[in-house]
């Protein structure tokens, strides 16, 4: 029993020195990096659900075995997690102990001076003509900044151990703490966060941030059930695209409304320009712009002198042209017998062109913004299936009722703004006029401060890390064994310098370094002098 | 916003100068290297020079210096020319991103074209100063001669980049898409420039790293080749420094990419396909420099994983702008 729990505890120490050891970490970073790289040659759903259905039609036996492996959620794979779940347990078992090393070491004194000073990898020699007094005064004052202890050693001879590029390490330990935080802000948005699109009318219309189900997609973070959204009102009034002649956009404005806070109360309205890379941010959520298309408005004239008038957004087909595709739906006014009013339904489909071409009766785009609109469209009678229960896509009809025969083509026609259809039984369909909406997106992240923090710690951490050395340097000052009596005093002087980072340029420190302290500044590429400072070899090990 | 179209095409036609020059530099860079006298033999020459004078730099004219007059031999003086040449094809490749920069009345590296022209300037100017600095500094561990080696090497994938830009991604001087209407685009586009020029000259340290070390594992492999690059040592030291000085700017490169993302696309991390790869770039970088920590991973396994970090760079640059469908994608392309 007792033997088992030994094998057992051995087993666990064991797992949790392999796991924290540097070449685990190595190892993981590596698997992290080949993970992640799928996620950007695969198609992935969260960003772009109509390539991963293309992706299924190319490679139809492909894709299900990648899908089986996550490939198409790269991100949200449990082998993904895993592969970072383990590296930052390597990472907190990593630098829990590095910060208790770290902490003893600023505790201590700076090392001892070798005996063999010329065994370092820096090392020069001089005699001066100064006491030694006299040169350990001056070392001190050009160590000035370092961390310095003088000992004294047998014979007279005096040393300074000074040691420097302590933030070295903190920057280091900054830089992986805030890769922790960064991980643990991300985790907090998508636990909290929520991010939802809506599409509004450039015509005043409004949206309020007061359910999900006003909303036309919504994602909740994990913690988020819809009840407790950011109070607040958006109202569009304008939407402005400016075009270069070749099409493409220069400039999205749109002029906008919004009421949050007390403004609720009081109804007061504030403007404000939204504009792609100018986000408004309101009662703690974000307003984007993200889209923007067309809505034609129709105007159907029933036989009894009834009007109804339809304005919804079609969807762009081309980003290029915008030429959109859409379906405004009517329902016929004061019908009151379900059936009857089920045969008498209309819908408007078919094409918009904001500036038309026709090729013979066909129509297409020719240009994006709003110069000669027209719509080829088809309009059908019968049953919308509106009651069937099943949803259906506010850019088309239900295309099984058409199929069936309750939906029939009663019309088909191309329109200029002011111009109409008249159908069999007298009703009329005109095609009044364009309005532009936008889509909005709108997201909450209570996180995202936290996040940009950490991002800057990990600027600071790692830029301190790599900019700072940690070196040694030693100094030993001898008297010279010739020097007494004769009047003139001489101390033989040495120093030793040792970069303990795998960092290069610490020579030329230590050569200036050196050369100010045995005094041959003046001439330093003097023979000797330079004779025992090896070329720059600042690898410790 | 309209293009002046005089400064464009002046833009352009600096643009294919810079282009010729570059290669008029790499051949020269290539014949000092194929004529070249072996490193022994220059070290020798160089090593007479030290103990003659002051001997940290030739520049410094050092008094009672006895010179004799010694001819340089031609490959040397073909060297000089690569370098002389390399210094003429930096101004005139700068001054077409400035013309371009004045064209359009914004920043010059608006598109592929212009991000791609933009990356090498800046790979050839890291080159420039890594060899001027290393002059200076008169290390032994590697001759001028052995140093300008390197030169031919960075100048080839330098050309062939400039040239894809200059033919297939070249785009119209024009405005910005309005996406890219930010003050983000001097600081984030200029910062991932700056990295990927800085590392592309890393990458090609490393490799001619990997071929020295061969040789010198096995001094009868690659003879030739070998003994014409400068030490291991001088190799791994360049490619490590340049990384390490740039990594921290790559590292900034992705934050205020991320800020940027936040403003113009809602959120500040999507895993859009280039997001994704630079964060894989960032990880191979950060493991490269691990490896540098780790016993047993010095040496030719960092190499390697430094030269996968460029070669992520170097993907992440052409496929996944060229071929990958993301909000990434520049226009005019
Ligand atoms: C989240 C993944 C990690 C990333 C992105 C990362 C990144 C880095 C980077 C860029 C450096 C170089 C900067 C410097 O020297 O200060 C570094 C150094 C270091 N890392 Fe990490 N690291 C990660 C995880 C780990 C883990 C799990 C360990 C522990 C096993 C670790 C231990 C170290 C050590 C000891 C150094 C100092 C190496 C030296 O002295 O040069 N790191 N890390």
């Amino acid at each position: 029993m007792r033997g088992y729990l030994t094998t057992t505890l051995a087993l666990l120490r064991n797992t949790w020195r392999g796991l924290t050891s540097m070449r685990t970490a190595l190892v993981l970073l590596f698997l992290l990096a080949l993970a992640a790289l799928p996620g950007a040659l695969i198609p992935q759903r969260s960003l772009n659900q109509s390539e991963v259905d293309r992706y299924f039609r190319e490679y139809p036996t492909l894709a299900p075995i990648l899908d089986k492996l996550g490939a198409f959620e790269v991100f949200s794979s449990v082998w993904f997690a895993s592969i970072y779940v383990l590296l930052f347990i390597s990472l907190i078992g990593c630098l829990l102990p590095r910060c208790y090393e770290y902490y003893k070491q600023w505790r201590a004194k700076p090392v001892r001076t070798p005996r063999n000073l010329s065994r370092m990898p820096h090392h020069e020699s001089a005699t001066l003509h100064a006491s030694v007094d006299e040169v350990m005064a001056a070392a001190r004052k050009r160590l000035r900044g370092w961390r310095m202890v003088e000992r004294e050693e047998a014979d007279g001879a005096r040393s300074i151990s000074a040691e420097r590029g302590f933030l070295r390490e903190i920057g280091n330990l900054v830089f992986h703490f805030a890769l922790v935080g960064l991980l643990v802000g991300v985790a907090g948005g998508k636990l909290y966060g929520y991010e939802g699109q809506v599409i509004v009318i450039a015509d005043g219309s409004e949206f309020c941030n007061s359910g999900t189900y006003n909303y036309d997609s919504f994602r909740a973070g994990l913690t988020v059930d819809g009840t407790q959204l950011s109070p607040f009102c958006l109202r569009v009034n304008d939407f402005d695209v400016q075009y270069q002649p070749n099409g493409q956009v220069e400039a999205f404005r749109v002029d906008m409304q919004y009421q949050a806070g007390d403004d609720l109360e009081t109804g007061t309205w504030r403007p404000y320009l939204l504009q792609v890379n100018h986000p408004l941010r309101i009662a703690g959520d974000r307003i984007y712009l993200t889209g923007n298309g067309y809505a034609p408005r129709f105007t159907v004239t029933f036989p009894d002198g009834q009007q109804r008038t339809g304005l919804i957004q079609w969807q762009p087909v081309s980003p290029q042209t915008m030429l959109s595709q859409g379906a405004t739906k009517f329902d016929p006014p004061g019908v009151q017998d379900e059936v009857q009013r089920r045969q008498n339904q209309i819908a408007v489909t078919g094409l918009f062109a904001p500036t038309a071409t026709f090729d013979g009766a066909v129509l297409s785009s020719g240009f994006p913004d709003l110069l000669d609109p027209a719509v080829a469209v088809d309009v059908l009678r019968g049953d919308l299936g509106l009651d069937s229960g099943r949803g259906q896509s506010i850019f088309g009809v239900d295309q099984s009722m058409v199929d069936q025969g309750r939906l029939k083509r009663v019309a088909r026609e191309n329109l200029r703004i002011g111009q109409e259809i008249r159908l069999d039984d007298g009703t009329t369909v005109r095609f009044d006029g364009v309005e532009r909406w936008a889509n909005l997106q709108v997201s909450h992240d209570p996180f995202q401060p936290w996040v940009l923090g950490f991002a800057i710690a990990v600027i600071v951490g790692i830029g301190t890390s790599l900019a700072i050395k940690r070196r040694r340097v030693w100094v030993r000052a001898v008297p010279h064994p010739e020097s007494d009596g004769s009047g003139s005093v001489r101390t033989v002087v040495e120093v030793g310098g040792l970069a303990r980072t795998d960092q290069a340029g610490y020579g030329e420190e230590f050569t200036r370094l050196a050369a100010d302290l045995l005094g041959t500044g003046v001439d330093h590429s003097s023979p000797e002098a330079r004779a025992t400072a090896g070329p720059a070899r600042e690898r410790k090990s | 916003m309209s293009v002046n179209q005089t400064l464009s095409t002046y833009s352009d036609m600096a643009y294919a100068t810079s282009v010729v020059i570059y290669i008029a530099a790499m051949l020269l860079y290539f014949g000092e290297f194929a004529y070249g006298r072996t490193g022994t033999a220059a070290r020798k020459r160089e090593s007479v020079l030290v103990s003659a004078g002051g001997g940290e730099s030739t520049e410094q004219p050092v008094v009672g210096r006895i010179e004799t007059p010694q001819k340089r031999p031609l490959s040397e003086r073909l060297g000089g020319m690569a370098v002389a040449m390399t210094v003429l094809g930096v101004l005139v490749h700068g001054a077409s991103l400035l013309l371009r920069g004045f064209a359009t009345g914004r920043v010059p590296w608006g598109n592929m074209y212009e991000f791609g022209s933009a990356i090498c300037l800046a790979a050839v100017i890291a080159w420039l100063v890594v060899l001027f600095r290393q002059l200076r500094a008169g290390r032994r561990d590697a001759t001028p001669t052995q140093l300008r080696g390197l030169g031919g090497f960075l100048m080839l994938p330098v050309v062939l980049l400039l040239f894809l830009s200059g033919t297939v991604l070249y785009a119209q001087a024009g405005p910005l898409i309005p996406a890219l209407q930010s003050y983000w685009i001097v600081i984030h586009v200029s910062a991932a420039i700056v990295a990927s020029g800085v590392l592309l000259f890393a990458g090609v340290a490393s490799v001619l790293y990997l071929l020295r070390a061969r040789y010198e594992n096995n001094p009868l492999k690659m003879a030739k080749f070998g003994s014409r690059l400068p030490t291991s040592q001088a190799l791994d030291r360049m490619a490590y420094r340049a990384t390490v000085i740039i990594f921290p700017v790559w590292t900034f490169a992705i934050i205020a990419g991320a800020i940027w993302a936040e403003a113009a696309w809602g959120r500040f991390w999507g895993w859009d396909p280039k997001e994704t790869c630079s964060f894989v770039a960032w990880v191979v970088y950060a493991a490269y420099l691990h490896a540098r920590a780790t016993a047993g991973w010095r040496g030719v396994r960092a190499a390697w994983i430094n030269i996968f970090g460029l070669a992520v760079m170097i993907f992440n640059l052409f496929f996944i702008n060229i071929v990958v469908a993301g909000l990434h994608s520049y226009a005019g392309l």
